[in-house]
C-alpha cells in the first residue's frame, strides 16, 4: 500500500521533499556550509548579509511547511479512490484578506533590517585607503591612489590544467600572478571602473560585489580584521574569458602591508630601469614570449593563430610581418576599428612592449629578423602622441 | 456552409483557422524547445566536470545566449500563443480569432526570425555570444558581426508578438458570446488578456533597445558608448523595463492553465476566482516598477535601491494569494492524479520554491551575494521550467484529447512526468548550492569545489531531456491512436470546450452558445 511510484504521487512527492528537508538540515550545519550555503565571510557587512539571508530563508521554510503541509495533507486525505466527496466552497473574503495581510507583515519584518544593512553598505565615506580597480578583458588593474603604485592581475592557472593535460591544483581558476594586497583593520574604499565592457568585482568573503562599468566610477568598501587570502571571480559576462578572470585579495597586518608597499615600489623602480636598457635579440624574444602569454594569448592564442572572425592571427599577419611602425602603432595605441585590441601603450612598460613586438615579429614563422628597443618605443610614443 | 480544411501544404500556409494556427504555433514551439534543449545539453556536457573538454569558451557563450533566446522567444512564448489560439475562441464561445489573416501572418514570420537567428551560428565570428540579456557594450562595440542579424531577428519576433497580442485583445473584448461577461471568463482568458496588454506595452521597448544598438553599431550614435558620452547602464534600464514584464508574460498564462486544471481534478470550483483576477492584474501592474532589481549591483543610488527592493518584495503578496487559492481549491476536493494534474501539482510546489528564492533575491543586500551566480540560475529555472514549461505540458495533456479526439497513453504520460520531475530537480536544485557557494553564472569552467553538484546537474539535465522524448512520442502516438475520447474527456469539467465533440470540429460556435 505504501509503495512509491506513478500511482501514488503524493507519497513520492513526500519522499522527495523529505530528501530536500534532509539536505536543508545539512545546509545549516557548519561542516557543510562552505559548499552548500552562502559564506558568512569575514567582515561585519558579510556577516549581516549572511544573517539576512538565513532569516529570509527560514521564513520561506516556515511558509513552505504550512503551504506544502496543507497540500500534502489534502493529497493524501482527500483522494477520490479513497471515497473523498468534493465540497463546494469557493470563496471567503476573510481568508483572502488574511493571506494578503500575513505575508505583508512578514515582508515588513524583513524590510527593516535589510534597509539598515543597505544604508551601512552605501556609506563609503572616510576611507583610509583608496584603490582604483579597472576591469580589462580579461584581467584586473589595481591602482593605489596617492601611492604611485599600480599593477595588473592575471589568471595564473596554466593552460595545461585547463585543457586537462595536468592535474588541477586546489586553487584552480582562483589564482592570479599579482594579488591585490590590503592592510587589516583599515577602511579600504574600492573605486571601480572598466576599460572596455562591463565586469563585476566580487569577493564573497567581503560581500563586496560591484559592477565595473566603462565611463563610470562605482564605490564599495570593506574593513577586514584578520589577515588571510580571499578569492573571488568576475561576476558579469564580459566575453570569451569571463570565466578566467579571478580576483585574489591578500590581507596583511599593517606593518607587513607597508613593507610590501615599499618592496613593490622598489620592484617598479627596477622595471623602470629596464626601459632604458638595451637588450640583445635573444633576451627580447625570451621576455616577449612571457609578455605575449600573459597579455595577448587570451585573444591571439598561444600558437599565434587567433580565433577566426574574432581575433586575427599573428602568424603571417600583414602587420606583424609588415612595416614596424604599423606594428608599433596598433600595439601601443590600439586598433581604430576594433576596441578589443586595446592600447597596450598604457598597460605595458616600454621594455615589455619592445619585447612582445619583437617576439611577434619573430615567432609563429614570422621570421622578420628585426627587433625594437625600449628607447625606440618611448620615442615612438612621444612622436605620435 | 461548414467545410473542412483545405488539402495539402496550402492548408497550413494560407490557413486563417484559429485551430490550425494554434497547432502550427504549438509544433513550432515544440521544435524550438528541442533545439534550445539541445543547446542546454551542450552547456551541461561542458560543465560535467572542471576543465575544458567539449567546446571552447567562445562557443560556450554562444550556446548560453542562444539557449536563453530560443527558450524564451521560441519555445515558451509561441507555446502560450498557440494555446491561446486554440482555446480562447472556444472558451469565450467565438467562431475564430478577431483578425484571422493577421493571425496567419503573425505566425508565419516566426520561422524566418528563428532561421535568421540560428544561421548566425554559421557566420564568421559566430553567433551572438553576449547572453540573452545582451548587455552593451559587449553586444555593441565588442559584438561579433552577426549581431546585426540578431537585431533583425528580434525585430521580427517582436512584430509577431505584438500582432498576436492585438489579436487576442481584439478577440476577447469583441467576440465573447452573449452572456459571457468579463467576470465569467475562464482564468486562462483573463490571464491572457492581461498578458497581451503587457506584450503591447513592452515589446516596443525591446524594439527600441535593439534599434539603439543598431544605431550605435552602424550609424555612429553613442547611446551606450561611454567614450561618446553615452551610458552603458541606460541599456540595462531599457532592457529590464522590457525584461521584467517579459518574465510575467511567460508566467501569467501558466497561472490560467493551472487554474483550469486543478478544479477539474479536485472536482471542485476554483477557490477565489475574483481574487485570482485581481492578483493577476496587480502582478502585471507591479511588474512595471521593479525592473532595477536585476541591477542592484550597477550602483544605483540608495533611494533607488530601496524603492526597487520594497516594490519587488510586494510582488510576493499577490503571488502568494494565487498559491493559497490553488491549495484551497484542492482542499477537501475529490482528488485524482491524471497526468495533467501531476504536472499542475508539481507546478504549484516547484513554482512556489522558485518564488521563495525570488523573495530572497529581492532583499537587496543579500542580492549582492546572489547576483549573477548559479543561485539566480536556479531561481529562474524553477519559475520557468516547472512554471512555464510544466504548465504548458499540463495544458497539452489536458486538451490533447479535445484537439485530436484521442486519449493519450496515461502510463506514458506519468512516466514522462516522473522522469521530468526528477530530472528537473536533479538539474536545478543543486544550482542553489553552487550559487550560494560562489559559482558565477555563464562560465564554461569552474573551480574544483563546485565539481560534485555540477556533475549531478548535468546528469539531471540529460534525464530531463530524455523525458521530453517520451513526451514527443506520446503526443505523436495520441494523434494516430485509435482510442476515442469522449466530449467531456474528464469528469464533469467546466468550460465551453467540453461541450464540443472531441475532436473539436474545424469550425466551432458559428452560432454563439448559450451561457447559463
Ligand atoms: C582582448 C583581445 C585582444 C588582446 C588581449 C590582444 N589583442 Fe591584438 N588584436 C585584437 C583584435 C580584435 C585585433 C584586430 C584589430 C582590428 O581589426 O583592427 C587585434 C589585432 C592585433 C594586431 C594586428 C594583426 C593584424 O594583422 O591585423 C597585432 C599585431 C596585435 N593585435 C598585437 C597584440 C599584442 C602584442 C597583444 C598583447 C600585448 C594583443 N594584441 C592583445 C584583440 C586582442
Ligand atoms: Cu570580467
Amino acid at each position: 500500500m505504501l509503495h512509491i511510484g506513478p500511482n501514488n504521487p503524493a507519497k513520492a512527492f513526500h519522499a522527495f521533499y523529505l530528501g530536500i528537508a534532509v539536505s536543508t538540515l545539512c545546509f545549516t550545519q557548519n561542516a557543510f556550509s562552505s559548499s552548500l550555503n552562502m559564506t558568512e565571510g569575514v567582515t561585519s557587512v558579510s556577516k549581516e548579509i549572511y544573517s539576512l539571508h538565513m532569516n529570509i530563508f527560514w521564513w520561506c521554510v516556515a511558509i513552505g511547511v504550512v503551504v506544502f503541509g496543507v497540500m500534502f495533507y489534502t493529497m493524501i486525505a482527500h483522494r477520490k479512490e479513497h471515497g473523498a466527496k468534493a465540497s463546494n466552497f469557493h470563496e471567503s473574503t476573510f481568508l483572502e484578506v488574511l493571506w494578503t495581510l500575513i505575508p505583508f507583515v512578514i515582508l515588513i519584518a524583513m524590510a527593516v533590517p535589510a534597509t539598515s544593512s543597505l544604508v551601512k553598505i552605501y556609506d563609503t565615506e572616510e576611507a583610509d585607503i583608496d584603490i582604483l580597480i579597472t576591469g580589462y578583458q580579461w584581467k584586473w588593474k589595481y591602482e593605489y591612489l596617492g601611492e604611485d603604485l599600480s599593477f595588473f592581475s592575471n589568471l595564473s592557472t596554466p593552460n595545461n590544467e585547463i585543457y586537462n593535460r595536468l592535474e588541477k591544483n586546489p586553487n584552480y581558476l582562483l589564482e592570479v600572478d599579482n594579488p591585490l594586497v590590503i592592510p587589516t583593520g583599515k577602511k579600504v574604499r574600492f573605486l571601480l571602473t572598466s576599460n572596455d565592457v562591463i565586469h563585476s568585482w566580487w569577493i564573497p568573503d567581503f560581500a563586496v560585489k560591484k559592477d565595473a562599468i566603462p565611463g563610470f566610477i562605482n564605490e564599495a568598501w570593506t574593513i577586514v580584521d584578520a589577515p588571510g587570502i580571499f578569492r573571488g571571480q568576475c561576476a558579469e559576462l564580459c566575453g570569451k574569458n569571463h570565466g578566467f578572470m579571478p580576483i585574489v585579495v591578500e590581507v596583511k597586518p599593517e606593518n607587513e602591508f607597508n613593507q610590501w608597499l615599499s618592496e613593490q615600489k622598489a620592484v617598479a623602480a627596477k622595471l623602470e630601469e629596464l626601459n632604458s636598457t638595451t637588450f640583445t635579440f635573444e633576451d627580447l624574444v625570451t621576455r616577449g614570449e612571457q609578455v605575449y602569454l600573459n597579455n595577448c594569448a587570451a585573444c591571439h592564442q598561444a600558437n599565434g593563430k587567433g580565433v577566426p572572425g574574432a581575433f586575427p592571427s599573428i602568424a603571417g599577419s600583414k602587420i606583424a610581418t609588415g612595416a614596424l611602425s604599423d606594428h608599433l602603432n596598433i600595439v601601443i595605441f590600439g586598433s581604430q576599428k576594433n576596441p578589443a585590441m586595446q592600447a597596450f601603450g598604457a598597460q605595458l612598460s616600454e621594455a615589455d612592449l619592445a619585447a612582445v613586438i619583437t617576439y611577434q615579429r619573430n615567432a609563429f614563422g614570422n621570421n622578420m629578423g628585426d627587433s625594437v628597443q625600449p628607447k625606440e618605443i618611448l620615442a615612438f610614443k612621444q612622436n605620435n602622441k | 456552409m461548414s467545410h473542412g480544411p483545405a488539402k495539402g501544404i496550402g492548408r497550413w500556409l494560407f490557413t486563417t483557422n484559429h485551430k490550425d494556427i494554434g497547432t502550427l504555433y504549438l509544433w513550432f514551439s515544440f521544435s524550438m524547445f528541442f533545439i534550445g534543449g539541445f543547446f542546454a545539453l551542450v552547456i551541461r556536457a561542458e560543465l560535467f566536470e572542471p576543465g575544458l573538454q567539449i567546446v571552447e569558451p567562445e562557443f560556450f557563450n554562444q550556446m548560453t545566449t542562444l539557449h536563453g533566446l530560443i527558450m524564451v522567444f521560441g519555445a515558451v512564448m509561441p507555446a502560450f500563443v498557440g494555446l491561446a489560439n486554440w482555446m480562447i475562441p472556444i472558451m469565450i464561445g467565438a467562431p475564430d480569432m478577431a483578425l484571422p489573416r493577421m493571425n496567419n501572418w503573425s505566425f508565419w514570420i516566426l520561422p524566418f526570425a528563428f532561421a535568421i537567428l540560428l544561421s548566425t551560428l554559421f557566420m564568421e565570428g559566430g553567433g551572438p555570444n553576449f547572453g540573452w540579456t545582451f548587455y552593451a557594450p559587449l553586444s555593441t562595440t565588442y559584438a561579433p558581426p552577426s549581431v546585426t542579424f540578431f537585431i533583425f531577428a528580434i525585430h521580427i519576433m517582436g512584430a509577431s508578438s505584438i500582432m498576436g497580442a492585438i489579436n487576442i485583445i481584439a478577440t476577447i473584448l469583441n467576440m465573447r458570446a452573449p452572456g459571457m461577461t468579463l467576470m465569467k471568463m475562464p482564468l486562462f482568458v483573463w490571464t491572457w488578456l492581461i498578458t497581451a496588454y503587457l506584450l503591447i506595452a513592452v515589446m516596443p521597448v525591446l524594439a527600441a533597445v535593439v534599434t539603439m544598438m543598431l544605431m550605435d553599431i552602424h550609424f555612429g550614435t553613442s547611446f551606450f558608448d561611454a567614450a561618446g558620452g553615452g551610458d552603458p547602464v541606460l541599456f540595462q534600464h531599457v532592457f529590464w523595463f522590457f525584461g521584467h514584464p517579459e518574465v510575467y508574460i511567460m508566467i501569467l498564462p501558466a497561472f490560467g492553465i493551472i487554474s483550469a486544471i486543478i478544479p477539474t481534478f479536485a472536482r471542485k470550483p476554483l477557490f477565489g476566482y475574483a481574487s485570482m483576477v485581481y492578483a493577476t492584474a496587480s502582478i502585471a501592474l507591479l511588474s512595471f516598477i521593479v525592473w532595477a532589481h536585476h541591477m542592484f549591483t550597477v550602483g544605483i543610488p540608495l533611494v533607488g535601491e530601496l524603492f526597487f527592493m520594497y516594490a519587488t518584495m510586494l510582488i510576493a503578496v499577490p503571488t502568494g494569494v494565487k498559491v493559497f487559492n490553488w491549495v484551497t481549491t484542492m482542499f477537501r476536493g475529490s482528488l485524482t492524479f491524471e497526468t495533467p494534474m501531476l504536472f499542475a501539482v508539481a507546478f504549484v510546489i516547484l513554482f512556489t520554491i522558485g518564488g521563495f528564492s525570488g523573495l530572497m533575491l529581492a532583499i537587496a543586500p543579500a542580492d549582492f551575494q546572489y547576483h549573477d551566480t548559479y543561485f539566480v540560475v536556479a531561481h529562474f529555472h524553477y519559475v520557468l521550467v516547472p512554471g512555464a514549461i510544466f504548465s504548458i505540458t499540463a495544458g497539452v495533456y489536458y486538451w490533447l484529447p479535445k484537439w485530436t479526439g484521442h486519449m493519450y497513453n496515461e502510463l506514458m504520460g506519468k512516466t514522462h512526468f516522473w522522469l521530468a520531475f526528477i530530472g528537473l530537480n536533479l538539474t536545478f536544485f543543486p544550482m542553489h548550492f553552487v550559487g550560494l557557494a560562489g559559482m558565477p553564472r555563464r562560465i564554461p569552467d569552474y573551480a574544483l569545489q563546485f565539481a560534485d553538484f555540477n556533475m549531478i546537474s548535468s546528469c539531471g539535465a540529460f534525464l530531463f531531456g530524455a523525458a521530453q522524448v517520451v513526451f514527443l512520442f506520446n503526443v505523436v502516438r495520441t494523434i494516430f491512436s485509435k482510442s476515442k475520447a469522449s466530449a467531456e474527456v474528464w469528469e464533469k469539467p467546466t468550460g465551453l470546450e467540453w461541450q464540443l465533440p472531441s475532436p473539436a470540429p474545424y469550425h466551432t460556435f458559428t452560432k454563439p452558445p448559450v451561457i447559463q
